[in-house]
């Protein structure tokens, strides 16, 4: 008798089940919208040059010292993943009130923070304490904040569908009415999978609210995060190099810490400690060492600016093609959302129905929520594309 | 600090008060675990000249530094000029050479488990990782409502982290079976026998496969026959960990024998693994966990959690050390020049054992010293007890683990000499 008998099978994860149905398609026109990594204009990984040229550096590197790293990960790479999300010159910083973790990619920043906030945070083993993700997020953050043991994982209002943009009113007003003490995870900037960011304005009104209601904020990844510091909040900020650094394969992840002072930040990175080491214990070295020698000398620094600029601009001219050929199709609906949205995700706003006919149909594959990635588009595939939503949205409502 | 002007009707935050949600004023944890604490002495002793640190987790080589396999550098090199490389996401499961020849490894090629699809293979972080991602699937294995809650036996003395983590994964009951005798200087079988008879059905029982840390006391084949018997019969789960792999014996799969006997007697089972010792792979991702299921039925389900699982712990493992291994491992050329490597540190840590035993001999050092040289592996127990420990730190300078264990390879030729007549001073010094 098996003592896993009774074992039920998990659901299959929606993105990798999208990919492995993409792969069986035989249909020589097919494209892949659904992965969440950044791909060329000939729809291949791209390896950033600048990490190419630091990789070849380490590997060649006598002196270098092959211990496990310390369990809170690689020193150089969390002050400079700090700076680079607080700013060089941020106060917290000055004030050594800011720490961070290494983690194992965006996830297992998520993972640590869940994890000490369940153990710290609003009492001792506070299970109870709501956790709030937007509507839609990263369907992950279900699961990290769950496993952690939070038993009230929540959506605030975030995506308004009708207008194919930011419910600001109904996000205020969750946060005006949710119960006291609750986290908020927050996109900072690029929300996956909506790519739909609150204006600096908008963060204002969102940090004045979470301030004079006391909700703790656990932000993803920029201006919004040095806006709440600057606003004297305590907050943890989850990063990853994943997709800046294209080192989707080395889980690179940072965790910074923004405390009250220098007493308190000690004790959280001691209690951090701890839970890292019946987690992982010692952080992955590679990716560590390649984006801090990276972010700490100026020429590599100026050269990887130059790679992400590579990146953004080849993201931003699929987005203004892809909306001028819908508008030229006389497609119905209005697309400037495409355009307006931030990152490599969009939320094309087609629903569940559509999605499902572009891919049984069109062989493009996408999320069931509409969500793309601008980076499966090629100039090559870019007019299949956007004559395959201009009928689906056509044919189907 | 720079504040939004009030012109602008903003808030006003008082420096001394805080914004939002607070973090909890904590209790120190600093350094809470004994190993943490013995580490911050040891940095903060001033005896710079002579003070030895012998509870760290590497290899070190005779010159005190840890290193990479020649072989290693050759193969990361050639890797880091493959134009074929493709940085993409692995699979949460990780890649599938590593966990394919890493099961291999662990289970023996063509094992009847392999062939008929009873194994599950995930690449994990580190050795730490393996062990929570084990305890994780455990929780859930009985019913996935109902979490179970243990009871899991760890031997005694064990890795002190070990508690922690299948605690960090919601196991609360966690037990100790008797495994190292301080007044026999070995395994005690007996003990160990009467206490996993009283373990209640469907305990896990954590046992160390090869070079158990910290003692470096490994249970002999006809134990481990004796052993696996009882658990058979009292239907246990062996829970074994290989966080040395290959450092016992210098042979990859020799050191995985009992983990081979348990899968050759039918039993399920979880194998947590490590290669960062025997390739000089420290922090880069080389954990595996091996589960051994008694139905191919019920890989799917326990793969699809598995992935679940590690979807919320950390998503995907990180690829670079686990292209280097699966490189290794599946090249018999590579292979042979790795254990051929391998069993030089081997080779090693048994003559410092041997050094050791004889000077200690020399010096007309009271007790008998031949466990030194039975144990295998990275670590050695001693069997100084707390006193004696003390007296080492605080008056030689000298760094063990509190259990008297310590790490063979931190031993050479520079300071053999003082360590021999430390522990020679600290058992014959009166207190």
């Amino acid at each position: 008798m098996s003592v896993f008998g009774e074992v039920p099978q998990a659901a299959p994860v929606a993105v990798f089940k999208l990919s492995q149905d993409f792969n069986n398609d035989q249909c020589p026109d097919k494209v892949n919208l659904g992965v969440g990594a950044y791909r060329t204009d000939e729809g291949q990984p791209w390896i950033l040059p600048v990490v190419k040229k630091v990789e070849k550096i380490i590997v060649q590197d006598e002196k270098l010292n092959h211990e496990y790293l310390p369990i809170l990960g690689l020193p150089e790479f969390r002050s400079a993943a700090s700076k680079i999300a607080l700013g060089d010159d941020s106060p917290a910083i000055q004030e050594n009130r800011v720490g961070a973790v290494q983690c194992l990619g965006g996830t297992g920043a998520l993972k640590m923070g869940a994890e000490f906030l369940r153990r710290f945070y609003n009492g001792n083993n506070n299970t109870k304490t709501p956790v709030y993700v937007s509507a839609p997020t990263w369907e992950n953050h279900n699961a990290v904040f769950a496993n952690a043991g939070f038993e009230d994982v929540r959506p605030y209002k975030y995506w308004d569908a009708e207008k194919r943009g930011l419910d600001l009113a109904g996000f205020l007003g969750d946060l005006e009415s949710c119960p006291q003490h609750s986290i908020f995870v927050l996109h900072a900037c690029a929300h996956n999978p909506t790519g739909t960011d609150p204006t600096q304005e908008q963060w204002k009104q969102i940090a004045e609210v979470m301030m004079r209601r006391k909700l703790f904020v656990l932000e993803k990844d920029a201006w919004a995060v040095r806006y709440f510091v600057s606003m004297g909040f305590e907050m943890f900020c989850a990063q990853s190099f994943s997709k800046n650094f294209g080192l989707y394969n080395e889980r690179v992840g940072n965790l910074t810490i923004v405390a009250r002072d220098v007493d308190n930040l000690k004790r959280v990175l001691s209690q951090m400690e701890k839970i890292v080491r019946t987690t992982w214990s010692n952080p992955p070295s590679q990716g560590a060492r390649i984006v801090a020698a990276t972010l700490n000398s100026p020429e590599l620094f100026a050269e990887w600016s130059d790679n992400v600029k590579t990146m953004a601009d080849r993201v931003l001219l699929m987005r203004a093609q892809l909306k001028a050929k819908l508008q030229a199709l006389g497609t119905p609906g209005t697309w400037d959302h495409i355009t307006e949205q931030i990152g490599m995700f969009s939320f094309t706003g087609l629903n569940p129905k559509q999605v499902e006919y572009m891919v049984k149909e069109k062989h493009i594959y996408l999320m069931a929520s509409g969500r793309i990635n601008m980076c499966g588009l090629t100039s090559k595939n870019i007019n299949y594309v956007a004559e395959s939503i201009h009928d689906t949205v056509t044919m189907v409502q | 600090m720079s504040r939004p002007s009030s012109g602008r009707g903003e808030t006003r935050v008082k420096r001394t008060g805080c914004a939002g949600g607070h973090l909890p004023a904590l209790d120190d944890a600093r350094a809470s675990s004994p190993e943490a604490r013995l580490l911050s002495a040891f940095r903060r002793d001033a005896q710079h000249a002579s003070k030895v640190y012998l509870g760290g987790r590497e290899y070190y080589s005779e010159d005190g530094k840890t290193f990479e396999l020649p072989l290693v550098g050759k193969i990361k090199r050639q890797l880091s000029a493959d134009p074929t490389f493709c940085p993409e996401y692995p699979s949460p499961l990780g890649l599938t050479e590593f966990t394919r020849r890493a099961t291999e490894v662990a289970l023996g090629e063509n094992s009847r488990a392999a062939v008929e699809s009873r194994v599950l293979g995930v690449q994990t972080p580190s050795f730490t990782a393996a062990v929570r991602l084990g305890a994780e699937l455990l929780r859930h294995w009985t019913d996935v409502s109902a979490a179970w809650c243990g009871p899991v036996y760890l031997s005694s003395p064990c890795d002190d982290s070990l508690a922690g983590i299948f605690q960090a994964a919601g196991i609360r009951d966690i037990r100790q079976y008797y495994y190292w005798d301080e007044q026999q200087r070995c395994i005690c079988l007996e003990k160990l026998l009467e206490d996993l008879e009283r373990a209640p059905e469907r305990s896990v029982v954590v046992l160390s496969a090869s070079a158990h840390y910290p003692t470096g006391a490994d249970l002999t084949q006809n134990q481990w026959a004796v052993i696996t018997q009882l658990m058979t019969r009292r239907r246990l789960l062996p829970f074994l960990l290989l966080p040395a792999q290959a450092l016992c014996f210098g042979d990859l799969k020799r050191d995985a024998w009992p983990v081979q006997h348990c899968a050759s007697q039918g039993m399920e089972l979880l194998c947590a693994q490590s290669f960062s010792h025997c390739f000089g792979l420290y922090g880069e991702a080389v954990g595996h966990l091996v589960c051994v299921l008694k139905q191919n039925s019920l890989l799917l389900s326990v793969k699809s959690q598995a992935v679940k699982l590690v979807r919320s712990l950390w998503a995907q493992p990180s690829a670079g050390g686990a292209h280097v291994v699966a490189t290794v491992l599946s090249n018999p050329a590579h292979l042979v020049e790795c254990q051929g490597e391998v069993r030089r540190i081997v080779e090693r840590c048994m003559l410092i054992r041997d050094i050791l035993r004889e000077k200690l001999r020399l010096l007309g050092t009271p007790g008998c010293w031949d466990h030194l040289t039975q144990q295998s592996g990275l670590y050695c127990c001693t069997g100084l007890n707390d006193q004696q420990v003390e007296f080492l730190s605080k008056r030689r300078h000298v760094y063990l683990l509190p259990s008297g264990c310590l790490n063979v390879s931190a031993i050479n030729g520079h300071n053999l000499k003082y360590i021999s007549e430390s522990i020679h001073l600290a058992l014959t010094t009166s207190p």
